[in-house]
């Protein structure tokens, strides 16, 4: 017999094979259309613009761009002493091209980034710059005002000739490049991100405790209770989960507030006299009490789900073998909810790391979180390469917590719903 | 959970610790969201209890706040209203349609890079919202969507996605593949199949996945608060600008409002995963 005729044969005379592999592909095909339409959209209007967000962070073309004769002339300078008559004729000839399209105001924005005290000196030689001579701008530059004759001036603006900085993440970590280009951190009572940072992490490591510590039992509760007791109970889980995040927030400002009910019940039992009321809100209490009643079904639900599947009588069977209630809870029963518990604090520590509504209505100065400073600095300083930068820090150290996540437990040891 | 009789003394106290322990964790859970009704009818401009309200004197309640909320001059509520109705309808309606077909995509074993495509599809519920906010902001002000329904509609499309994929395949997980197969021998073709068959076994997934959809739209601020001009105003955004700068009782009774609304949706999610495990045939 040959080779050919052991080959198995479909009815059209193809190998088998061949036609096995046809069609697995086809379906291969058929699936990923079907995928395809969200996926493009998700590409287009959420991937790609978190890569722009990348772009923007380091994108420092603006200053490259209004001076590029400068830089130019600039590249011959060693930085020493101040720079030849050609550096300051380029310059010359870019800011007269800048102030003809009135755009020598973005300069000193940009300049003043770099090194404060650019502002006025500009807005000087735009003016002096209407009567110069041709020929020896150094002079006449120089003549402005004595900041321009200094050299720490030019060297600024040379610190500007990049087309890319990784200036925004040194802001972010309060740190900044120097005058001799090394890096350092800012004064210390200048350090408003690191303490940001630190207290973002302490609050959602926080919140993400409590919650474990109180949805542990009721969640037990729930798993363990007759399915009539339990529905009613889940109630309780479910509908603060389904209610508005604004609404929520609302009733703790009511009940936080100094002549709030939780205050009212306080001075009533006689914990606090009348007059001293302390203040629950608009500062880190505010935003513990309130994210942890917010984020506490993110904990429940999971460790539920999780406890419902294991079987009561592993627990007896732990007590039969002579094991006090607490052993067998600790041995058998804790170590079979790690999956739950892994979930729930994962998904809480995230949801607590990029809070903003309610840091920002109950946080008050000391409250507020990483979030509220990236939409500060998108909305009202219009900085956005800066907001870009900060929130690629905070995602970043969202995926290492993925990470290590998946290290530990491993990410296919996730129980949701 | 009755306790058997032989137990002994100092277990028997640790349960009703525990006991009390979970009767004072769901009182925090949802002892807050009852505070807000009584004082929604408050007849006072406060936002605590009057000694009339403590005495229970009728006088002492009153529906102003709730015409305030209605006809009050200058009052920004309806308008707020409808366009969060009507974006949360639409952003439902694109979430279904995209998250219930990529999500019959995801189900099929043949799909090529499975884990990594979910990762994707997925990714908008897990990055911290702020961040999705940025983002989806860089791209509709370079579209020119900034301050249009549209811009925010698809906003909420990439946000409310992820819950229709996630519900859609949970129920395809236990779908039992013989009966499309069973259909296509009897000569129906796959829309057919997926409209006759397919569409209402996997209907109580489709419909929760929608519920999630229609609330993450229309609780939404984050996103909205960066995209949203004067016109596109949502109900979030006035609560929100409320809350920040004057908290009046109308926002209470806005919130009672809110509240009824989403105990219907929570009724209405509890019915259909009910009913999902009962045609999944998991029976407990």
């Amino acid at each position: 017999m040959s080779s050919e005729t052991k080959q198995i044969l479909t009815t059209d005379g193809i190998p088998l094979e061949v036609s096995l592999k046809k069609a697995e592909r086809k379906n291969k095909i058929k699936a990923f259309l079907l995928v395809a339409p969200l996926l493009l959209f998700l590409i287009i209007t959420y991937v790609f613009p978190i890569g722009d967000m990348l772009f923007r962070s380091v994108d420092d073309k603006m200053v490259t761009q209004m001076l590029p004769k400068t830089f130019k002339a600039m590249e011959t300078w060693d930085g020493q002493e101040l720079p030849e008559e050609e550096v300051f004729a380029a310059f010359h000839e870019d800011f007269i091209k800048l102030v003809e399209d009135k755009r020598e105001g973005k300069l000193s924005t940009q300049l003043n980034y770099t090194k404060n005290g650019f502002k006025s000196i500009i807005k000087k030689l735009r003016r002096a710059s209407k009567k110069f001579e041709e020929g020896n701008y150094k002079e006449q530059i120089m003549a402005v005002h004595k900041r321009w004759a200094d050299v720490e001036y030019w060297r600024a603006i040379q610190r500007r000739a990049p087309e890319f900085t990784g200036q925004k993440y040194l802001k972010g970590m309060d740190m900044y490049v120097n005058e001799e280009g090394k890096i350092v951190s800012v004064e210390e009572d200048r350090r408003i991100h690191r303490v940001l940072w630190l207290r973002t992490l302490e609050i959602a490591f926080f919140v993400t405790v409590f919650c474990f510590l109180m949805a542990y039992p009721i969640a037990h509760l729930l798993a363990t209770l007759p399915m009539k007791y339990s529905n009613l109970l889940m109630i309780c889980v479910l509908l603060p989960f389904w209610t508005s995040l604004l609404v929520r927030t609302a009733s703790w400002m009511i009940l936080l507030q100094q002549q709030g009910i939780v205050n009212d019940f306080f001075v009533g039992i006689g914990l606090v006299a009348d007059d001293n009321r302390p203040e629950m809100m608009y500062n880190k209490t505010g935003s513990y009490v309130a994210m942890t009643q917010i984020l506490l079904p993110f904990m429940v639900l999971p460790l539920y789900s999780v406890m419902k599947t294991i079987s009561p009588s592993l627990m007896r069977a732990g007590k039969s073998l002579g094991g006090t209630p607490f052993v067998a809870f600790w041995k058998v029963y804790f170590p079979l909810t790690i999956p739950g518990i892994g979930a729930g604090c994962l998904l809480v520590f995230i949801l607590a790391i990029g809070y903003y509504i309610t840091p920002a209505l109950v946080g008050g100065a000391s409250g507020t979180l990483i979030s509220n400073q990236i939409a500060f600095h998108m909305k009202s300083t219009l900085d956005w390469s800066f907001a870009s930068a900060m929130g690629l820090m905070l995602l970043s150290g969202v995926l290492v917590i993925y990470w290590l996540y998946n290290k530990i437990v491993g990410i296919d040891n996730i129980k949701l719903g | 959970m009755a306790l058997p009789k032989y137990t002994e003394p100092h277990y028997r106290i640790w349960h009703y610790i525990y006991l009390t322990i979970c009767a004072a964790v769901f009182f925090f859970l949802i002892a807050p969201l009852f505070v807000i009704f009584p004082l929604s009818f408050n007849a006072e401009e406060f936002l605590s209890f009057s000694d009339g309200m403590k005495r229970l004197d009728p006088d002492a309640f009153s529906l102003r706040w709730y015409k305030d909320m209605i006809y009050g001059t200058k009052n920004p509520w309806g308008l707020a209203a409808k366009n969060s109705f009507i974006i949360a309808i639409f952003a439902t309606i694109g979430s279904v349609l995209l998250g219930t077909v990529a999500a019959l995509g995801l189900s099929s074993r043949h799909m090529p890079y499975k884990g990594l495509i979910m990762a994707v599809l997925i990714s908008p519920m897990i990055v911290p919202l702020i961040i999705s906010g940025v983002a989806i902001f860089f791209f509709m002000a370079k579209a020119g969507l900034a301050a249009t329904h549209t811009g925010i509609v698809l906003a909420h499309i990439i946000l409310g996605t992820p819950f229709v994929v996630i519900t859609v395949t949970a129920t395809l997980s236990g779908f039992d593949h013989s009966v499309t197969r069973a259909a296509a021998s009897l000569g129906s073709d796959p829309v057919n199949t997926f409209m006759k068959i397919t569409l209402p076994l996997i209907l109580p997934g489709v419909i929760s996945g929608g519920l999630f959809a229609f609330v993450t739209s229309f609780d939404e601020v984050v996103v909205v608060l960066f995209l949203a001009g004067l016109e596109n105003t949502t109900i979030p955004i006035q609560m929100w600008t409320g809350l920040r700068e004057q908290l009046s009782p109308t926002i209470l009774a806005v919130a009672t409002c809110l509240i009824i609304l989403s105990t219907l949706i929570l009724v209405t999610a509890e019915l259909l995963r009910r009913r999902s495990e009962r045609l999944r045939g998991i029976n407990r």
